[in-house]
């Protein structure tokens, strides 16, 4: 890489200069997003973005829909790691409400924020690894990403739009298998883990493929909004979960990880890092797993059994009450963020006391951050502006939602 | 050194900017401040350099349309961040729909260019000084502001979910 990326352009013979499209279908883009390169032979010079290639009106839609049926909508934003979405939105809406989660609902809330973290932070670093040229790690990961899914499964019936959870906690408590897998991912994963960082971490290959490529300085970075691990590989500690705690996260013991250089090698790092934090945090909340009901106290949101919607007048009025939509709602404007993926994933959501928010918008990480791509790629080869965009992890449904 | 509380905050912003402070109020603990459109550029420059209130980060940029507050259609509201105090707090301004011009923070943050970008693109919300204000998520030939009110969703026919029945008069807009 270069070491002065802003005197390329000038050093640049015209007569030299290309101009290619990288995507919007290129299979290392993994998304439809379309850049276009001016290159000097390998050498990027400038890059322009288009995004909004599957942009669904998310905001718009959520208008149009009552507070419990946005849930799947976010389901649809960074769809690698759902639950966290989901969750999110469940935390704006009770902030709203004003209502007390008991805490056994918190802890089950956190171990599957954590298991979401693990399978997005899977998924990204093993892409890495194949656009450095390396497909073995990838298929290693996948069957660890299968088990979290059984477990996405046991707990929502889903796998990928998990639609997990309800506004004031769960559908059901853990299962009894929910339980045995839990147990047994605990005790495999970490040491599936090693072996695939193994692989990886300490590769010379893989270290020189990704050192040095797509670095972005701490203080550009926090210019650019930039949050999550991309943030912390520049070398910047913020962290949601430490900064502002929810679902009682300040109960645990964890470390965030920051990198130096802010380049592909040092985000690698720092996600794996997470996913060992990850796991411990997992086996905190799961050994001090409080007693208790798996959901909040709150029939003005949360569906009565059906059995008691049957039997009992008032179950029956509530049941009907939510499905129409006439639940009363406070006025009022709510932030609520929750460390993501990706980053802050934040929702400033605005009721009017109306059945639908008045305004919803998402703060999606993903559309913040690659807005720096072009800075960081400048300069580089091409093939490091692949790797710098499977490490960035721009999740295509985040970026355009 | 003590952390500033939104108190703090609010005297301070008062003390330098006086009659640009229309309202304020604290929903959720988060400090709301209301100012006049034209001197939030100012306020955001002011919140970022200050020694003690050192609000590092921009969290995000919306755009809400009120079609029927009459002169203040849209409002532009900008979520920052203290990390030295943790202390959130969002500045609104609002514009009447014949006006909707507003100083780009880009300057300030550069990751306020694409958040700009999409709130011009939803709403029409026009930043002056950004360097490149297209569209962003929607097609470049598209001829309106999508996320405006009187665009409503298809289902909107809808009898049965007639928000006239849920005491919002939508329809009228």
């Amino acid at each position: 890489m270069s070491q002065e990326p802003k005197d390329v352009a000038q050093t640049a013979d015209p007569a030299n200069v290309a101009t290619i499209n990288f995507g919007p279908t290129h299979p290392s883009t993994h998304g439809i997003f379309q850049n276009i390169l001016k290159v000097d032979g390998e050498k990027i010079i400038s890059s322009e973005q288009t995004v909004g290639y599957i942009h669904r009106a998310f905001e718009k839609l959520a208008e149009r829909r009552p507070y419990n049926q946005i849930t799947p909508i976010t389901d649809r934003l960074n769809y690698c790691s759902s639950p966290i979405n989901n969750i999110g939105w469940e935390m704006t809406v009770e902030k709203l409400i004003g209502v007390d989660i008991p805490k056994r609902v918190q802890y089950m809330r956190v171990i599957i924020m954590e298991l979401a973290r693990i399978a997005d932070h899977l998924i990204c670093n093993s892409v890495i690894g194949v656009d450095a040229g390396a497909l073995t790690s990838f298929f290693y990961p996948f069957s660890e990403r299968e088990k979290i899914y059984e477990l996405y499964e046991e707990i929502s019936g889903a796998r990928l739009t998990t639609n997990m959870g309800r506004i004031g906690g769960f559908e059901r408590d853990f299962t009894p298998v929910f339980h045995e897998k839990l147990k047994s991912f605990l005790k495999t994963f970490p040491k599936a883990f090693e072996e695939f960082d193994s692989m990886l971490a300490r590769n010379r290959i893989f270290m020189d493929r990704t050192k040095g490529a797509g670095p972005i300085s701490a203080e550009r970075a926090l210019s650019y909004s930039f949050s999550g691990p991309n943030l912390r590989a520049a070398g910047v500690d913020y962290d949601v979960r430490a900064m502002n705690p929810y679902s009682s996260y300040e109960d645990f013991d964890f470390i965030i990880p920051v990198g130096v250089n802010g380049d592909t090698y040092d985000r690698f790092m720092v996600r794996q890092e997470e996913i060992r934090q990850s796991i411990r945090i997992i086996t905190q909340a799961y050994n001090n797993l409080p007693e208790g009901d798996y959901k909040a106290d709150l029939p003005d949101f949360y569906l009565p059994p059906k059995a008691e919607v049957y039997n009992n007048m008032e179950a029956l009025i509530y049941h009907f009450k939510i499905v129409m939509g006439e639940t009363e709602l406070p006025v009022g404007e709510v932030y609520h963020a929750v460390e993501g993926g990706n980053g802050e994933l934040g929702y400033y959501l605005i009721s009017d006391g109306g059945r639908t928010p008045y305004r919803l918008q998402f703060r999606r990480p993903c559309f913040i951050y690659y807005q720096a791509y072009p800075e960081m790629i400048k300069g580089l080869p091409i093939s490091d502006a692949v790797l710098t965009l499977s490490s960035i992890n721009v999740i295509a449904g985040e970026l355009d939602a | 050194m003590e952390k500033q509380n939104n108190q703090e905050y609010l005297t301070a912003i008062q003390a330098a900017f006086g009659a640009d402070v229309l309202a304020h109020e604290e929903a959720f603990g988060m400090l709301n401040i209301e100012m006049t459109p034209a001197r939030i550029h100012d306020a955001i420059s002011w919140l970022q350099q200050h020694q003690d209130l050192s609000v590092n980060y921009l969290t995000n940029i919306a755009g809400i349309h009120y079609p029927e507050s009459a002169g203040r259609e849209f409002a532009v509201v900008y979520q920052l961040h203290s990390w030295k105090n943790n202390l959130r707090l969002r500045i609104k301004g609002y514009l009447p729909k014949e006006n909707l011009h507003i100083a780009s923070i880009t300057d300030l943050f550069a990751g306020a260019n694409w958040m700009e970008r999409e709130t011009y693109d939803f709403f029409g919300i026009v930043f002056d000084g950004h360097p490149d204000l297209r569209r962003i998520l929607n097609m470049d030939d598209m001829d309106y502001f999508p996320m405006r009110k009187e665009y409503v969703l298809e289902d909107a026919t809808r009898e049965d979910k007639d928000d006239r029945f849920f005491g919002r008069n939508n329809n009228e807009l």
